[in-house]
């Protein structure tokens, strides 16, 4: 177990190092960040100067090289933008993205799981055909429009939910988290909505799937021909097995959503980290954009390690030693 | 009688609730701006939405309307006492946010910051350069020492907000950010600030203008032009600017809602390959076999009219902008000091244009690739899209390439294009285009830093000079109106249309439209009854 962790951590660092080089080179390719951020009339001298105060006037790889100094001392540099420390700017927002994912992916279970169980049962039924259709809807429609949509008719229409914004916050572990209010709560309803749509429709369709290949299998067979009762071998014995996927999938959906909730932020002027790093790539604010990567990429690794640990709680069979070699 | 207690509750909760809200009305707003506000250091980085929030927390010496012209602000009167000596007089009884008055010390100090703000990625610097001392001659009265005569120093002091010394000696961007230092002597103060998200203010009820409309505001950032109109719509903000082009004619309707325009300083405008001599190949013009020509054809100046009266700008401005401009043949608008009278936009004529091209020698036209941003102008790919057209209609074989600000405008900046569509936000004084774009590119002196045509014509540099040390208003106004009519006559750049602002909101506030685009907290109020 602590080889594999300690494998597992190696690997990371080094996929944090490759991806902080590609986005250096990356930016660099793309544009000047000085042309973006400076004013139209500045002259040349104020334009070298502004060069000199961002660094951007040594050559790359000595850019890079600073870089690497500092984060190794746990600077991971400030912003051009809003001259403040990156990491700092990215933690100040990670509340309100957290939040709004956790609440996407919970109401994703909480609605596609049984759902998705009920279709898998009855594959036939009316009902169910409904709920197939309407998953293709939930795969198949832009996020961006649907989050509009809402708007329009909840907001605008109706004037039930507030169109936008993250209302009044509570403050929890010295941050700002908006569920912790009426107001914010319902400033996240429909960002949330927006977010778990497709969510639902794949947590829909996998437990379907899975339901339907595990009730042919020969163990849910002798269950019921022991006399349990169907509630039992639909909730224990074909619930559990059906899980592993889904795990896989919200996990590594959480994670994008995280990391990628930028269209529902921007419709929903929700101030979390997606709007930042859309900002930021939009004026090549490189010292934000490595940072937002490297974490995102820090958090990738660790959620895949947390479903590797919940498959070996799920299934015996899977051991984690056993892997990579 | 029950029924009559009953009665009389009722009235009284009706009475309470009109009350509430009327009075909810005329104490606070809430409006969403487009752009995202990045700092509320007023010296940390030079960008419009900036300049607008340190606005309304901040004064400057010389402060400007709705039309962009000067107003005493912090400065009672300016005037130069020598040729190379400027002297404020300061307005007195004037105190910051937080009690402390203002002397001319802290003109001074603010002065000294402005080149010292640190990892600044666009500073005022270039306001304080000109000047080489700073003699107080009195707490009221300040004069700034140049090494030549400075006739657009009141101009540049409308830049510059003014800091108090004791306060911000030693205030960093970050303090700004935080709320701490952001005390200036504006007509609102700062509550608090969210980055990116929010800011609320307080009236200041100690201001030495006009007292504040509202008692508070919110400020809020919606950068999603569809998401910020309807918000406006549900009635979550009262108040938005930039409104989308495509949601206007249903706004016109809304009787819900009003808008407030006003025809803007930023002119979209063609700039041309003039890099590339007479017998060069210009990097995306080729002849109709798709051969390299040998020569640059736009360095021809029937070449360079034919292609500006080729452009149908009355289409442009109906059916892409929606009515939000107005047809353009110089780079500021009618009734700015120094627009140039009898330059109009150029009506649109293909069979004149067909005829110069010939008489430039090219009968059967040429190709070339138009170049522009697809994020930055309001329908900036759109409007290159129809350009192209109407190019091509004249013989012109026109393909266009739209592509992010980011990767655009370091590639124009370095005269990669042959044709490009930009735009240039002016100051209201004709002498800022023509420094910044239309003049040599010249380091010593800081011109054409934005030229990215690279045009270049002496007789433009030569009045651009004079008018730059002619202390006399009247005859610098003509200086630069000549060489303004120099660029247009020598089709320097060719100019589109001009944009209009537009703010929209709901019916109970009014808004003096602005021409700078600045949206400022102070210019919002309940309408009239």
């Amino acid at each position: 177990m602590t080889v594999y962790l300690v494998r597992r951590i190696l690997q990371a660092l080094l996929v944090v190092l490759a991806m902080s080089l590609i986005v250096f080179i990356g930016v660099y390719a793309i544009g000047d960040p000085v042309e973006i951020l400076i004013s139209p009339d500045a002259d040349q001298i104020e334009r070298e100067r502004a060069v000199q105060a961002l660094g951007l006037d040594l050559p790359l790889w000595q850019q890079y090289a600073v870089f690497l100094t500092k984060a190794l001392q746990g600077d991971l540099g400030r912003s051009f933008v809003y001259n403040e420390p990156a990491l700092k700017l990215i933690l100040q927002r990670m509340p309100a993205t957290m939040e709004l994912a956790f609440g996407a992916t919970i109401l994703a279970l909480i609605i596609g799981l049984p759902l998705g169980l009920y279709a898998g049962l009855r594959p036939d039924g009316r009902f169910s055909r409904m709920i197939m259709a309407g998953s293709i809807l939930g795969f198949s429609l832009p996020t961006f429009w649907v989050g509009l949509m809402l708007i329009m008719v909840f907001a605008v229409y109706l004037g039930w939910l507030p169109s936008t914004g993250r209302g009044e916050t509570g403050t929890l572990l010295g941050m700002q988290w908006s569920f912790l209010t009426w107001d914010g709560l319902r400033h996240m309803a429909m960002p949330a909505i927006n977010l778990s749509l497709f969510k639902i429709s794949l947590v829909i369709r996998l437990t379907r799937a899975g339901v339907r290949e595990t009730m042919l299998m020969d163990y849910v067979k002798f269950a019921r021909a022991k006399g349990l009762s169907p509630a039992r071998v639909t909730f224990v014995h074909v619930f559990k097995n059906i899980l592993i996927p889904v795990v896989t999938v919200v996990g590594l959906e959480l994670g994008s959503t995280i990391a990628f909730s930028v269209v529902t932020e921007s419709v929903f002027a929700w101030p979390g980290m997606g709007k930042l790093i859309i900002d930021s790539i939009n004026v090549l604010d490189r010292p934000v954009i490595v940072a937002y990567l490297m974490l995102i990429v820090l958090m990738f690794i660790a959620i895949n390690l947390i479903v590797d640990l919940t498959y070996s709680m799920l299934d015996p069979r899977v051991r984690l030693e056993s892997k990579g070699t | 009688m029950r029924v009559n207690l009953r009665k009389l509750a009722l009235a009284a909760g009706t009475a309470f609730i009109g009350f509430s809200a009327h009075g909810a009305l005329a104490q606070s707003v809430t409006m969403a701006v487009a752009a995202p506000v990045t700092s509320l250091d007023p010296h940390y980085h030079q960008l419009s939405p900036n300049n607008a929030v340190a606005d309304t927390i901040f004064d400057k010496l010389v402060n400007t309307d709705a039309k962009s012209n000067s107003l005493p602000g912090l400065a009672l009167s300016w005037r130069a006492v020598e040729p190379n000596v400027w002297e404020f007089k300061l307005r007195p009884n004037v105190r910051f946010h937080n009690g402390n008055p203002f002397t001319a010390e802290d003109v001074a100090f603010t002065l000294r910051r402005l080149p010292n703000v640190p990892n600044s990625p666009s500073s005022f610097a270039a306001y304080s350069r000109p000047i080489q001392a700073i003699e107080i001659v009195d707490p009221l009265t300040i004069r700034f020492r140049t090494a030549a005569p400075h006739p657009l120093m009141p101009l540049d002091m409308t830049n510059v907000r003014i800091l108090d010394q004791e306060t911000h000696q030693n205030a960093t961007t970050e303090d700004f950010n935080a709320g701490r230092a952001a005390i200036g002597t504006g007509p609102y103060r700062v509550v608090s600030h969210r980055s990116g998200d929010r800011i609320e203010f307080e009236r200041n009820d100690n201001y030495w203008g006009d007292r504040a409309p509202f008692q508070r505001v919110l400020y809020r950032m919606i950068t999603n032009d569809a998401a910020r109109t309807a918000a406006l719509l549900a009635g979550d903000v009262e108040f938005i600017d930039q409104v989308p082009t495509s949601d206007l004619a249903k706004l016109r309707q809304d009787n819900r809602i009003a808008l407030s325009e006003t025809v803007g300083l930023r002119l979209i405008f063609l700039g041309l390959d003039h890099l590339r001599k007479a017998n060069e190949n210009s990097p995306f013009i080729t002849d109709n076999d798709g051969k390299p020509l040998g020569k640059n054809p736009l360095q021809d100046v029937r070449v360079r009219r034919a292609l500006s009266i080729a452009i149908d700008r009355r289409a442009i401005v109906d059916r892409v902008m929606e009515g939000a401009a107005v047809p353009a043949g110089q780079f500021l608008p009618e009734g700015v000091y120094t627009h140039v009278p009898g330059v109009a936009p150029p009506a649109f004529d293909a069979d004149a244009a067909r005829r110069l091209l010939a008489e430039a020698g090219y009968p059967q036209g040429f190709r070339i690739q138009l170049n522009g941003p697809n994020d930055r102008y309001v329908n900036d790919a759109r409007i290159i899209q129809a350009v192209g057209q109407m190019w091509t209609r004249i013989g012109v074989r026109t393909t266009v390439e739209a592509q992010p600000w980011t990767t655009f405008v370091g590639r124009a900046g370095r005269a990669d294009f042959s044709a490009h569509l930009i735009g240039w936000g002016s100051n209201p004084d004709g002498s800022h285009p023509l420094r910044n774009v239309l003049a040599t590119q010249t380091r010593e002196k800081g011109w054409g830093s934005s030229n990215r045509g690279r045009y270049s014509n002496p007789q433009l540099d030569s009045l651009l000079d004079q008018s730059l040390v002619e202390l006399d208003e009247a005859k610098r106004v003509q200086l630069v109106i000549q060489a303004q009519r120099i660029a247009a006559d020598d089709v320097a750049v060719i100019p589109l249309h001009i944009q209009t602002n537009i703010w929209g909101m709901r019916r109970h506030l009014a808004h003096d439209a602005r021409n700078d685009e600045l949206t400022r907290a102070q210019d919002v109020r309940p309408a009239a009854r």
